[in-house]
This record gives C-alpha cells, structure tokens and sequence, in this order.
C-alpha cells in the first residue's frame, strides 16, 4: 500500500479534566473507506471535530497529512488542510443556488460584482464528474435531501480536499438514494481521495468499508481490515466493557412485577414512529433502547401528547385514556423527562424552587391561583434533601447548576406530582458519574415503590445495568424484545444485533 | 451525535467554602439586577437639581413629574407583562387613542354617560384581547400582529370621532384626570393619575410574583418549548398578557381622556408605545423575555418622566430632547446585553 495520506499518532481531548480522547492513532490511505464506529459518546465526533479544526487537541499529539506534520486550527483550518466534513445536518444555504453554495465565501467577483457565469461554469465539470441531475443554478431549496448531500461533495471535491468525512450520511436519504451515494463514494475512492465514513450501520460498514476502526471510551481499541470486518467482532469491540456495580438494581421484578400500567398500541405519528406497541408493568423498569434517529424520543413524545399521533391509543391501568397535551399527561399521572433538559426541560433563569414546583403550582395554590409559597418552599427543601441536590440553596436559578444537580432538580418537578407512569429520556445524559449513581437509586427506589418506569437510553451498560427488560426499536419499529433468563443478564451483542439489524447476519 | 466528554463538563460539585462565595456572588448579583436603574435615576434627579439651582425638588415639580409618567407607567407595566413572554405589543399607543375615542363619545349619551369608564377600558380589553389570539391562536409573531394593529386601530380611533376632537367639558370622573388624593391637608397631596400609576404596578407585581398565572408568564418567556411540555397553556397565557396590555391602554386612555376632556383619534398617544418599550428595557426586562420586575419598569418610566421634565428645566432645547432620549433608548439595550451576559442562560 502506498504512503498514508492522515496519520494521528497520541490524540487525545480533554474536555474540563474528562477524557474524551485518549491518545488515538489513527491511519488512513488515499484510495480507502475508513469506516470508524463506536457507541454514542465514544469520542467520533471529537475526533471529526479536532479534524475539522473545531477543537484543538491536546498538547502532545501529532496530526500529520501526506507526511509533513499540520496544526489545524480554526473553522477553515480542515479545509486548507485538505480535509473536508459533511455533517449529518448538511450545512447549505437553501435560499442561495447550487454554484453560489459551491463558492460559499470564496465568490468570484468582476470589479467588484459576483461572476454568476464564470461560477456556474466553474462547477459543471465536478457537476458532472457526480452525475448530478440538476444545473449550477438551481436553488438548494428546490433539491431533494440526496441531490443536497451531492452539493456537499461536490464543495469538498472543488476546494481539491483529500479527505472526506462523512458523518451518517445515509440517516435522511432513502434506499435508492443511499445506493447512489454509494455508488458515488466508490467512484471517489477509485479516484484516489480518502474517505472517513461514519455509521451505525453495519451494513453500510460492510457494503462500504475497506478498514474499520472502533472507538469506545475515547480509545481505540481496534483496527479491522477488509477480511477481519465481521458483525460479532464489530459489536464485541464496540460494546465489551465492565457493567460495574455502580448500576444499583435491589427492586425485583419476578417477585413485584405489578399489573400493567401503561400500555401503548399501534403509536404512529406518520413520521419516525411507524407502529410501536408496549407495556410497563408496575414497579418494572423497561429499557427503551435503539441508535438515535430510531425513533424513541418521538414515540415519547406521542405517548405525553407532545406531537400529534396518527393512529394508537393508550391504555393507563387497564383502561383506555386520552392524551392530547403534555399537560393532559402529567394529570394522568404520565410524567416524561426530557433528553435535552436545557432547551425543552428546566427554566435556567428561574431559581430552583420555581423549577421544582411549576407542575403542581395549580394543585397547590390558595384560592386556585394564589401561590402558597410555604408549600412550594416545603417542596423545594424536599427535594434538595431527598435527592442530595448541591446547590447554595433553593433560590439560586437553576441554569447555574452542575448538569447532575440540574437533572435532579427537573426530575423533582415530576416526581411531585407522584407519576404512575415516569418515562426518562436520557436520564444520565451530560451527568458526573457521583450524580448518575444517584440517579439510578432514585430509578430504583420508584421501582420498589411501584411506579412503572420506561428508561430510554443510547449508554447500554446503563440500560444493562438498571432494565428488568429491554424493547429495541430500529428505524420506526419495534425491533424485538431482550429479557433477562433466570440466571443470564441482558446481553448487549443481543440488544445492539436488534438495533442495527444485525440479527440477521449473525446467524 | 454529542459526545458526553463534550457535555457532561462540569464539575461534580461545589466544595462548601466556594458555595459560600458562589451565594455571596448571587446575592450581589441579584442585588445589582434589582437595583438595576434606580442609582441613575436617582443621579439624574439630583443632577437636574443641582442644574436647574434648585427647581427640581420642589413639590410642584415633583407633582408634575409624577403626573406626566403616570399614564406611562400604565402602559409600560402592561408592556412589561408582554415582554415577559418574549413578545412585544406596538399597539398601545393606537389602543389608548381608540379607548380614549370611545370613552368620550359615550360619556356624551346622556343615560349612558357614567359608563364611559368601563367602556375605556373593554375597548382596550377587547382590542388586547384579540392581539392575543392572534399571537397564541395562529401563531403569528407578535410584532407583525402589533404592528398591524397600530395601524388598524388608529384607523379605528380615527373613526370613532368621525375624524375630528370629540370634548366633554363635564365628563363624569374627571377628577381622576387633575384631581389629586390629599394626604395631609393643605401639606401633602398626590394627583390621582398617580396613585392609579401605583396602583396599577402594585397589581402587576401581584400578578407578577404571587399568583400561579404569574410564574407562568416567567416560565413562558424562559423557555417555551419546555412551558409546553411542563404542562403550561402557554395560548392561555399569551392571550392573558396581551389582553393585560390592551386593558391597560384602555386604561391609559380613560386618564387622558379625563386630564384632557377630549381626545383626538388622530393625535391621541402617537408613539406612546415607544416610550412604554423604553421603560420598561430601562428597567431591566429582558427583549427575550423571562427576566425582569415590574419595580424596574417604574424606575424606567420615572426615569423617562425626570429626563424630559429635568430637560425643560433646564432649558435644552425640543430638537435636543429628542437626541438624547434616542440615546437613552440604545443606552438601555446595551445595558440589557450586558445584563444578560451575567445571568444563567449563556
């Protein structure tokens, strides 16, 4: 094989004294696809980013391109490094045409006016060269998804990058559109550029890959070639860490497992979610696992009436209900917490005891709308102590709170209304590994005392760790099931094979 | 796809000695946010007097001020409501002239007439009322709603009076409009625009602060996405705050019409919205909304009252008044920036 075109020997990222890289070596030549996998949060997109120039590694490693040693810094660093991202939300302007994207920032002007003509002649050839089926002038607006990521490469293949990274660039496209792409990026490795093509998929890895790296952890933990690439060994490398104790599950389901309490049937929402059924029984805690994109926070979201549904009801304790708003939910005693606390959870602004109160602020005001604020203080006091929140004290607002005191803080306000049903979306996302121990106490504790708890999550030892069972979904449907044998614990391969479809080339 | 490295960055928790100092730096911090401009405006009081040798401080002087940011401060604390949400109503100068149109001319009908003050103020209601709708209902940005209204319902005024000053020289309640509460005969009064000014923040504070609807309004303007998936009717609360402003223009515009016993569709309240707006930024309410105290907007329309009667004492002239108070106007955003930059949302 000829010289490497991308060598990183000892990357590593530190982001506030957390590791997010730890010394990665990675190495890729021109004229390959260089599939690079690994759980969410296992450091690829740092890795894209510090290729990008988005962040700047730690002091220590070496990046070098076509041998000479580079620093990348900056947004245009990457690019004038040779190097070229499409991201999974592609970054056109839809309001501009196909060539003006193209020259984006590097417009060709004639005495001080854009040269519309000389732009659109300037990317017919490359055009071509991708076999695009639209013109140089055609607005972005007017493009399908597929023709837009053709946009895209077509940017990178005019400022003459080397390497091309892709990250899940199949998640919006559909199958003949992704088959084109492929066909597309064969093409570019025929011509000799470098492809770093980012997916969960593993039949894209196994259609598309030449080599594949597996990131966990922030390490590398093993390079693949071409005939080495199989699924158990993927999955293996992706998932093979220690479920450590500090997963806390005393409740027993066998002995306690209670009546259904909430049951969801036929949830479509005639997008993402295609026709999911599932039930949580009484002090069960059921794991709702899938990559992302798989549809799992919709299904939330239809199930507590935050997006309207196109077929499905519901069923709380056996009898049939009606949702139509959030609100609707929690009177239901439905309670959800959501993945992105900061945008669709907590009021940053407002203090900790406002949070902590805003769902039974009605239930218990004096006169129906004055506050009782001895209560709500009462409250607030509560939870600080029942969940150890470690904050100045209850007035302080709650955007100044670390990411753990901050989510136990939202997951007070709905523990106040003492939810039947508790659906956590992300529970641990963006907690201290103190504060997620915590947290799964606190899922453990509702259990024991009977709340029917669902638990989506893309950390799979969490799921391992807390789930009595685990329902897979995968792009829209319910995948399968995974429960636990009388003696057996979950087992990732089985839940991971269900979430991208691996199942069947196990076998 | 976020990486946790990336997310979950901070630390585990605050030792005990830095969650002192961390109390110590809120304290002084929600000290200064409310204290926010009560320092200028007492520093422009006592500039004015020193200034004008001595002629601001006097109890006339002081009466006039307050009279003239009376109706100010009733629309800026309606204002404030609004920009609480986020939003923003360009119509409550046009409402006031269309409340004021209204109230006169029934004060005329001769059985009808003791009514023209509840007829202010459901016209102002009513016209408030439907600004909401249209914002919470078909989610219309509040500026393009307001701003269409400003022009609808000054077309509206206009008509009322069939486009000319409509007078009543003996309307009931006029001494709402110039008279004044006696406090201490023969010492100490205060006009009764005033006290409805005082009376008007005090409900709002109310409101604002003790009331469920009021944290509401708060976690509306915070985030209102999340407000939705709390549970929150946030049309509910959109439609409540407009309609808050509209009755507060209708209430403006029944002081006018009794200070003045008459009003004029065309002239009545021209840009008032403007000054509303002002006070209500200068009193540290946030443009995004979700931050911000209804004290502060009577600090910020007391400011505004003090800058344009300290100017005439002191004798700058018209065209120069408008200068400065243009600069206020941005003074007052800059300082809204900077006021953010140190609260929670960065």
């Amino acid at each position: 094989m000829n010289d490497p075109i991308l060598e990183m020997r000892g990357v590593s990222k530190t982001f506030f004294g957390i590791k997010a890289l730890r010394a990665v070596d990675l190495t890729v030549y021109p004229g390959e696809i260089h599939a690079l996998m690994g759980e969410n949060g296992a450091g690829k997109s740092t890795l894209m980013k510090i290729l990008s120039g988005a962040y700047r590694p730690d002091p220590g490693g070496e990046i070098h391109i076509e041998g000479r040693a580079v620093r990348i810094e900056g947004p245009l660093g990457g690019r004038a490094a040779g190097i070229s991202i499409i991201y999974q939300e592609l970054s056109l302007a839809p309001n501009l045409s196909v060539a003006e994207n193209i020259y984006l920032g590097r417009e060709v002007s004639r005495s001080g006016l854009l040269a519309h003509g000389a732009m659109r002649e300037g990317v017919g050839p490359i055009l071509k060269r991708l076999g695009a089926d639209f013109l140089p002038s055609t607005l972005v607006a007017h493009l399908s998804m597929g023709q837009r990521q053709l946009v895209e490469i077509a940017r990178a293949l005019h400022v003459r990058s080397k390497i091309l990274i892709m990250d899940e660039p199949t998640t919006s496209l559909s199958a003949a559109e992704s088959e084109r792409l492929f066909a597309l990026i064969r093409q570019l490795r025929a011509e000799g550029l470098a492809i770093i093509y980012i997916s969960h998929r593993m039949d894209e890895v196994y259609a598309l890959g030449d080599r594949v790296t597996v990131l966990r952890d922030g390490r590398l933990v093993g390079s693949l070639d071409k005939p080495e690439i199989r699924a158990d060994t993927i999955v293996r490398l992706m998932v093979g860490r220690d479920v450590s104790s500090f997963y806390k599950k005393d409740h027993d389901p066998k002995a306690g497992r209670g009546h259904p309490v909430l049951a969801a049937i036929d949830m479509a929402d005639g997008g993402r979610v295609k026709g999911c059924s599932l039930t949580v029984h009484a002090g069960e805690v059921v794991g709702l696992a899938g990559l992302i994109g798989a549809g799992r926070t919709e299904l939330a979201h239809l199930i507590i009436g935050a997006s309207p549904k196109i077929s499905g009801r519901l069923e709380l304790e056996g009898r049939p209900v009606e949702i139509r708003t959030p609100g609707e939910a929690l009177e239901a005693g439905i309670a959800y917490l959501t993945e992105d606390r900061k945008a669709l959870g907590l009021f940053l602004d407002m203090s900790c005891l406002d949070n902590i109160n805003l769902a039974v602020l009605g239930r218990d005001a004096k006169l129906g709308w004055i506050l009782d604020r001895d209560k709500a203080r009462e409250r607030a006091d509560r939870a600080f102590a029942g969940l150890s929140i470690r904050a100045a004290n209850v007035g302080v607002p709650a955007g100044g709170l670390s990411g753990g005191n901050q989510q136990k803080v939202l997951l007070s306000r709905l523990l106040a209304i003492a939810p039947k049903v508790l659906i956590l979306d992300e529970p641990t996302r963006g907690v201290d590994v103190g504060a997620k121990s915590e947290i799964y106490s606190i899922i453990d504790n509702l259990a024991k005392a009977g709340t029917a708890i669902l638990v989506i999550s893309s950390d799979l030892p969490e799921i391992i760790g807390i789930c009595d069972r685990v329902v897979v979904m995968r792009a829209g449907h319910i995948a399968g099931e995974v429960s636990r044998g009388p003696n057996s614990p979950l087992a990732q391969e089985d839940i991971m094979g269900l979430a991208t479809g691996m199942e069947h080339l196990d076998a | 796809m976020p990486d946790k490295g990336a997310v979950g960055a901070k630390p585990a928790s605050t030792p005990t000695n830095g969650a002192a100092a961390e109390t110590r730096r809120q304290r002084m911090r929600m000290l200064i946010s409310a204290l926010g401009m009560l320092p200028v405006l007492l520093i422009l009081c006592i500039g004015f007097n020193v200034l004008s040798e001595g002629r601001f401080f006097t109890g006339q002087n002081l009466g006039i001020v307050l009279q003239q940011a009376a109706v100010n401060t009733v629309l800026a604390a309606g204002m404030t409501f609004v920009i609480l949400t986020g939003g923003i109503d360009l119509s409550v100068g046009s409402i006031l002239a269309a409340s004021a149109m209204a109230g006169l001319t029934l004060s005329k009908v001769p059985e009808l007439g003791m009514l023209w003050l509840p007829a202010s103020l459901l016209t102002g209601l009513v016209f408030g009322i439907v600004n909401g709708a249209l914002i919470a209902l078909l989610r219309l940005p509040p500026f393009i709603v307001t701003l269409g209204s400003l022009t609808a319902v000054r077309g509206l005024a206009r008509l009322l009076g069939a486009d000319t000053t409509v007078f009543n020289p003996s309307i009931p309640y006029a001494f709402i409009g110039n008279g004044s509460l006696t406090l201490v005969p023969g010492v100490a009064s205060i006009p009764w625009l005033s006290v409805i000014a005082l009376l008007v923040i005090l409900v709002s504070w109310l409101v604002l602060r003790r009331t469920v609807l009021g944290v509401h309004i708060y976690a509306v303007g915070g985030n209102e996405s999340a407000a939705r998936l709390a549970g929150i009717k946030v049309w509910a609360v959109l439609i409540f705050v407009y309609g808050i402003s509209g009755l507060f223009a209708g209430l403006g515009g029944a002081m006018q019409a009794a200070r003045l016993y008459a009003a004029n569709g065309l002239q009545l309240g021209q840009s008032y919205e403007l000054d509303a707006i002002t006070a209500v930024i200068l009193g540290g309410t946030s443009f995004v909304g979700g931050i911000g105290s209804i004290w502060g907007t009577l600090v910020g329309a007391l400011i505004i009252a003090v800058l344009s009667n300290g100017l005439i004492l002191i004798g700058v002239s018209d065209i120069w008044q408008y200068v400065i108070k243009g600069l206020v106007i941005i003074g007052a955003v800059a300082l809204d920036r900077y006021r953010l930059q140190g609260s929670a949302r960065t």
